[in-house]
Formats: C-alpha cells, sequence, structure tokens
C-alpha cells in the first residue's frame, strides 16, 4: 500500500497543474476574445486599455472562448440552477445521454463478449471476425451514425436505442480484442490440467478462461465505457438537437452558446470520467477478492 | 487393499513406441524403441537430462502427447481412451492452483467438471486434503500458503477424484531441498497408504532411489530408456536409508546408465 502520511505531496503537484492550465486558458480566452471588444472599441470610438480588454474579454456573452469561470458558471447553472426536469437542465440532458449510454455499453459488452467466445473457440471465426471487427472501427462514426439513425427510423426506431446502437457499435471492439487476449490467458500447463479431466470447452471456459480474463475485461470495460458515450453524444447529433448532452453540443453551435457548448463538453467529461471511475471501483474489489490485484 | 498391491497386473505397457516430432530442423525423435511395463502398485522414476524424452513419455501416458508409432496401452486401453475415463490424476512442476479459489475450491474442480454430487465433494476434499496433510487449510487461499504446500493440495487436487494412477512431472523440482525431502516422505506414505500406481518423473537421482520400485533411466537424442532398475529396497523407507550401501549401489547404477547414454550420444 502507497503511504499517506504526507498528502500534501501528491497534491500540490495536481493542483500546480490545474493552476497552470487555468491560467493559460485565461490568457487564451483574452487573446482570442480580444478582437471583438477591440472591434466594438472602434466603433464606439473609444480607446480600451489592458484593465478594461481583461474585463470586457472575461465577461462576453457569446466569447469566441469562454473563461473558466464562465463554464464553472454555465455548469453550475445547468446542473444546480434548473429543475432537472427542465429542457435548460444539464442533468436531465446528461440523463438521457448516460441511459442510452448504458444501454449501448451493455449491448456492446456483451455482444464484443460473446464474439470473443466466438473466436477463441472457433477457427473461422477466429479468422474471419476480427477483420471485420478493425474494418468497423476504422470506418468515421460519423459517417455512419447518421444512417444508422434513418434506416432505424424508418423502420419504426428512435428514441433510446438507435443511439444506444451507435454507443454499442463502439464499444463492443476493446472489449472483443480484450477478451479474445483474456480467454487466451491461461498457459499450456492450465489448459493440459483440463485435459487431464476430460473437461469439454464449456467446463474450460466457464472455469478456466472466464476468470482467468477477468482483468483483462476490466481494462477494456473502462475504454469501452468511454467509448459509448462518445458514441452516443455522436449519435445524438443528427436527431436533430431533441435531447442529450450531444444535443447541447448542437443546439450551442447553431446559436453562438459558447458558454453551453463547454458546459456541456464538461458535463460529458464529468459524466465519462465518474463511469470509469465506478468501472475501476468494482475492477478493484473483483480482482481482490479473486486473488488477482496487482 | 494395503498389501495386496504390491505385484499386479500391467497397468502401462509400451511397445516399441517411437514418437516423431517434426520441427523446422528436420524430424526430432523425443522417443525411440521404448518398451516398458509399469504394473500395479508400482512406483516407477523416470530419470535423465533434459531432453531425454521423459516427460514425453510421462504425457503420452496421459493422452497429452500421441505417439507416432509402437503401442501404449493404459488399463487396456488406449491413452485417450484412458483419460477420457479419467484413469489418473496428473501433477505438474507448478502447482497452478487458482487463485481465486480456495485450497478446497481448488480440490473440488476436478469434481465439479466430473459431476460428482455436492455431498460426495466434500467428502472427498476432506479426505484428499487429509492425504496430503493439508487438513484445516480448506479455507485459506493459495497465496497464503508456502510452495511446499501449494504443491501439496496440487496433489490433493489430483488425488481427489480416486483415479488408480498417479501421474508427476517434476513435481518438486521448483522446491528447495528441505521441502522436497519432506515432501518424499510424504508422498511415500501416500503411496502405502493408497496404493496407488505412481509414475514420477525427476532429474534427482537421490529422488528417484528413495521413492521408486522402478527407476527408469533416460538418455537423450534421440529419446530412449538405458536402463531399467528393480530396486531391492524395502517398501518402508526413513529417510537414512539413502545412507545404507543398497541406496548407494542403485544410486551409482543410476549414474552409470546416465553417463553411458549420455557417452554414446556424443
Amino acid at each position: 500500500m502507497r503511504s499517506s502520511a504526507l498528502p500534501v505531496l501528491t497534491v500540490l503537484p495536481v493542483l500546480t497543474v490545474l493552476g497552470v492550465i487555468t491560467l493559460l486558458w485565461y490568457v487564451a480566452a483574452v487573446w482570442m476574445n480580444a478582437p471583438w471588444v477591440y472591434d466594438q472599441a472602434a466603433r464606439a470610438g473609444a480607446a480600451v486599455d489592458l484593465r478594461g480588454l481583461i474585463g470586457q474579454t472575461l465577461t462576453q456573452e457569446r466569447p469566441v472562448l469562454p473563461a473558466p469561470h464562465q463554464v464553472a458558471q454555465g455548469l453550475w447553472d445547468g446542473i444546480a440552477g434548473q429543475a432537472v426536469t427542465s429542457k435548460r437542465s444539464l442533468v436531465y440532458h446528461a440523463w438521457v445521454t448516460l441511459s442510452a449510454t448504458l444501454l449501448g455499453f451493455v449491448i456492446g459488452t456483451t455482444a464484443g463478449v460473446l464474439l470473443a467466445i466466438g473466436i477463441v473457440h472457433n477457427r473461422a471465426m477466429d479468422q474471419s471476425v476480427m477483420p471485420w471487427a478493425i474494418a468497423s472501427q476504422t470506418i468515421p462514426i460519423l459517417a455512419i451514425a447518421p444512417m444508422i439513425i434513418v434506416v432505424l427510423n424508418s423502420m419504426g426506431v428512435q428514441g433510446l436505442v438507435p443511439k444506444a446502437i451507435i454507443s454499442a457499435y463502439l464499444s463492443f471492439f476493446p472489449v472483443v480484442v480484450g477478451m479474445v487476449k483474456g480467454l487466451r490467458a491461461p498457459d499450456a500447463m492450465q489448459l493440459d490440467l483440463m485435459r487431464t479431466y476430460n473437461a469439454g470447452g464449456g467446463a474450460t471456459l466457464a472455469k478456466l478462461r472466464l476468470p482467468s480474463s477477468m482483468p483483462y475485461l476490466f481494462a477494456s470495460l473502462k475504454v469501452g465505457i468511454a467509448a459509448s458515450l462518445v458514441g452516443t453524444i455522436v449519435g445524438e447529433l443528427p436527431t436533430g438537437a431533441v435531447a442529450g448532452l450531444g444535443s447541447r453540443l448542437l443546439s450551442g453551435s447553431y446559436y453562438g452558446q459558447t458558454v453551453q457548448i463547454w458546459a456541456a463538453l464538461f458535463g460529458a467529461a464529468l459524466v465519462a470520467a465518474s463511469l470509469v471511475a465506478i468501472i475501476g471501483m468494482v475492477e478493484r474489489v473483483t480482482l481482490r477478492r479473486m486473488g488477482m490485484a496487482r | 487393499m494395503k498389501d495386496t498391491v504390491v505385484t499386479g497386473r500391467p497397468v502401462v505397457e509400451a511397445r516399441n513406441l517411437n514418437l516423431v516430432f517434426p520441427t523446422n530442423d528436420g524430424p526430432v525423435h523425443a522417443l525411440k524403441d521404448v518398451n516398458l511395463t509399469i504394473n500395479r502398485g508400482e512406483f516407477v522414476s523416470f530419470i535423465g537430462p533434459s531432453g531425454c524424452g521423459k516427460t514425453t513419455l510421462l504425457r503420452c501416458i496421459a493422452g497429452l502427447e500421441t505417439a507416432t508409432g509402437g503401442t501404449l496401452t493404459v488399463n487396456g486401453m488406449t491413452p485417450d481412451e484412458a483419460r477420457r475415463k479419467r484413469a489418473y490424476g496428473y501433477v505438474f512442476q507448478a502447482a497452478g492452483l487458482y487463485p481465486w479459489r480456495t485450497i478446497a475450491g481448488n480440490v473440488r474442480l476436478p469434481l465439479e467438471i466430473m459431476g460428482f454430487s455436492r455431498s460426495d465433494q466434500d467428502a472427498r476434499i476432506n479426505n484428499a486434503l487429509q492425504l496430503v496433510d493439508l487438513e484445516g487449510f480448506g479455507r485459506k487461499f493459495p497465496w497464503q500458503l508456502s510452495g511446499g504446500m501449494q504443491q501439496r493440495a496440487s496433489i490433493a487436487r489430483a488425488l481427489a477424484f480416486d483415479a488408480d494412477i498417479l501421474l508427476m512431472d517434476e513435481p518438486f523440482g521448483a522446491l528447495d531441498e528441505i521441502v522436497r525431502d519432506h515432501l518424499n516422505e510424504e508422498v511415500l506414505k501416500l503411496w502405502a497408504r493408497t496404493g496407488k500406481t505412481i509414475a514420477f518423473v525427476t532429474h534427482s537421482i537421490p529422488e528417484a532411489v528413495y521413492l521408486s520400485t522402478k527407476i527408469v533411466v533416460m538418455s537423450p537424442r534421440p529419446g530412449r530408456i538405458t536402463d531399467i532398475i528393480d530396486s531391492p529396497l524395502p517398501k518402508d523407507r526413513p529417510l537414512d536409508i539413502r545412507d545404507s550401501a543398497a541406496f548407494i549401489e542403485i544410486s551409482h547404477r543410476v549414474r552409470e546408465g546416465l553417463r553411458a547414454g549420455h557417452g554414446d550420444a556424443v
């Protein structure tokens, strides 16, 4: 276990990096929003000093780059300033995105695990499925997402499911790759041991391959859930800004609401970080219980 | 049962057994013209330098490797049929216990796969752990046990389903000498209590002589048997039997056999 005697020493570098990023952001905000301020001043025939410049660049309504405190305020207003059922609430939109993400993650993970089991047990699948899985990931998701939405819409499927399918499309891949590796993790001796018991493929899978694959599964799930979220947000773009973090991004860009865009981006980042952290926690508990913690 | 097992019908019979592996450098003769009979209740050691085919021979008996020539029967069946009928327990050089199962859970593994009833499983686990002196450790996890204890647990796992034959592939090769001496004694006790037929691969001369009723000396390139020694030592063997004249004489003969095999290979 790592020593927790001097937490200050670990917190300090983190805060320093955060401080530097925030500072650079402010500088960038002043620099990028300055042309508009100068433009306004020139029209009014007034001069701007440095103080006025900084003050005005950091408080614009539609800045090119919103300052950190504007984003924080937008985020806070979106999370706490609205009823969660309101269409202006980030919590509402985050939930719309999260529900599709979770459904897509479950579909993608299930498909990934099943494909990996097939690949490990069937030579034909081993040679035929993987190239397709790789090819599927080389197609830009932005190109394929509208097609999925349109095709499913024509079949009468709307709302959650099309987004979940796009989300699954992105998240099954890391699971396939990780699980193929994980299911093949047992060494020759462990497989020979199963042969001495005359164990079939099913018993070997259940008692040896699946438990051995757990560390690989969790590593894949962390990548997969983040991919799921990206897939869902991309899936929300062509739906015409109905609901979800993706639609907030889209409507923000329609109306030049940069603060709204950045707040939605940070909202998405928060959701992703929380999901990865939850999987990390489950991973730690599971692997410790299985005696596989590193 | 305990006293009638010393001389029995043949359990393993190999006649002109050959095994050739194709490799990029041409065929490798892993086993050449091996003739061997292992009778019921015998303790047979295979000794020789690496590459002499001792492990390969054991794997052939287990049906994990298939000979390319000659005949090999186990309990009157082909090795593969014998494997399907779960005729033997196999102990590998590494204990290979599952870290996610307790010691009892690891011993339960073959029993679950073979479909024993739950109550039967529990009785068998107790019995097997008792045989290797690990009663009371069933609820521990492998990492809580020493290397020697882990290997004993793996022997218990091989004993749990009560196969007549126990195949052991350098089971104590990775352990230090003091632990190895102790485990050798335990294996002899186990053998006396269960009356199993044991085939044991080793590269230690004292271990082979101490344990065996029959010592099979092998040599490499091609892998073959150079000498088969029927041990005159009594069945009851305290550790200090290793200082007796008979023990030293057999050790000498084994060493001669190994040297001769090495000599004509050069």
